[in-house]
């Protein structure tokens, strides 16, 4: 039974190939071996929401999940997401709303709010609190937040009936 | 932190996952979704020599209604519970109860047949389980063998899983004419709850029948409160079951809540369910 897996997957389009340890999860893995520090990492059990990205399109806590496990997958960030302008309306609110300070919960915040604006275009104050709950922030509080996720998904309604 | 190194397989059959199992004993533990074993690899509270990875296995995921029963392979993951007409149309407790597991990003990843597996008390499928009295299809090399929940739960984190056997399927009886509730309590979304209850009833003409109600966060393994469910029996909703709820329930105290404040807030909750169910 060997401690290394070579390991192949998708990483914001590209295809990468690595050796690496079956303990190391998602987020190390993109930290350490890829150079990827966008996505950080809080409190390492899955309470904080700092590390989270998306793997095959659904977002997952990078801390809870082995890089192993992410054989074959698509792996998307936010250094992925925002070259690709997927995240820029949300940036933006984010920067106009003031919605962040010191920014380490930002990139997992983004990630997490860029999920809902994408499943749930008719999504309430309330469902973006709800959807938000797993991402904490320590210096804003939480109401510029959702004020900025709230006017990304009013924006787009609009343009969407326009 | 970060977890202790450990070996890695990823069977593809379970007849292979099965065999890991058996020749790596307790130095082995299965990972699907990983949200529970994860975390308590980074705290180090495990350190298992070897994971045996079954997400690859076929035939364990997939949700599908066989005859009077609804059956949920053990790889179904809690988000595609949430999202499913036909748990909603066929189990609406269910698809009531997941929503409030962790939150989104968890709910992608984490697997039903992982929550009753570990057997967290604090959990919500486990408690849902004891109220529909659901089924568990145990696999081992030895082949099947089917357990009723109300049989499976054997204590903090204790199972009736024997060492190099896994849980396949949930199956959960069709209750077309029951009404079903879940509520918990917790201080902020998400979070673990102080205390829960799954409960389900048949209303007729103001009265209730076939009353379930099994709790989480009510001791230390999920909890069919048989004398407050005697108690409410065939009766409009009861307001008070206190005494019941005291000879059935026993919450440990934590840093926030005594367990007599525990004990209170189980009572809330089935008051309110009970209403519920009946109106």
């Amino acid at each position: 039974m060997d401690h290394t897996s070579t390991l192949t997957l998708t990483v914001n389009g590209t295809k990468v190939s690595r050796t690496v340890q079956p303990r190391t999860h998602l987020i190390d893995f993109l930290r350490d071996e890829l150079g990827l520090t966008g996505s950080h990492i809080g409190c390492e059990h899955g309470v904080c929401g700092a590390c989270t990205v998306r793997v095959d399109g659904t977002i997952v806590r990078g801390c809870l999940t082995l890089a192993v496990q992410c054989e074959g997958k698509a792996v998307d960030t936010v250094e992925g997401l925002s070259d690709s302008g997927e995240l820029a309306q949300l940036q933006q609110a984010f920067h106009e709303r003031n919605a962040l300070q010191c920014g380490y919960c930002t990139p997992g915040m983004l990630v997490a709010a860029l999920d809902l604006v994408k499943s749930e275009p008719d999504a309430t104050r309330e469902r973006i609190r709800e959807h938000l709950s797993g991402n904490y922030c320590r210096c804003t509080g939480y109401q510029a937040i959702v004020d900025a996720i709230e006017t990304v998904l009013v924006h787009r309604r609009k343009e969407a009936r326009a | 932190m970060k977890s202790p190194a450990f070996a890695y397989a990823k069977p593809r059959t379970l007849d292979e996952a099965c065999g890991l199992l058996e020749a790596h004993g307790e130095e082995s533990r299965i990972i699907a979704g990983g949200q529970s074993l994860v975390a308590m690899l980074n705290l180090r509270l495990a350190a298992p020599g070897l994971l045996v990875d079954i997400n690859a296995i076929e035939g364990l995921g997939g949700i599908s209604v066989q005859g009077d029963r609804l059956v949920i392979g053990a790889l179904v993951r809690h988000r595609e519970i949430e999202q499913s007409g036909m748990v909603a149309e066929n189990c609406p407790l269910l698809a009531q109860a997941a929503p409030h597991i962790a939150h989104v990003a968890i709910r992608n990843s984490g697997t039903i047949g992982g929550s009753i597996a570990l057997a967290d008390p604090a959990a919500e499928w486990p408690a849902c389980c004891l109220a529909l009295d659901a089924t568990f299809r145990l696999v081992s090399k030895k082949g099947e063998r089917r357990v009723a929940a109300r049989d499976f739960f054997k204590g903090l984190f204790a199972t009736a899983l024997r060492p190099a056997e896994l849980v396949a399927a949930i199956e959960i009886p069709l209750l077309p004419n029951h009404r079903s509730v879940f509520l918990e309590l917790a201080r902020r979304r998400g979070d673990y709850a102080i205390v829960g209850l799954a409960a389900l009833a048949r209303p007729e003409g103001g009265r209730l029948h076939d009353v379930r109600l099994a709790y989480l966060g009510g001791g230390d393994a999920p909890i069919l409160a048989r004398h407050a469910m005697q108690a409410a029996e065939g009766k409009p909703p009861a307001a008070d079951l206190s005494a019941e709820l005291a000879r059935d329930l026993s919450p440990l105290a934590d840093l926030e809540n005594r367990a007599a404040t525990k004990l209170h807030l189980a009572n809330v909750l089935a008051r309110r369910a009970l209403a519920a169910l009946a109106a």
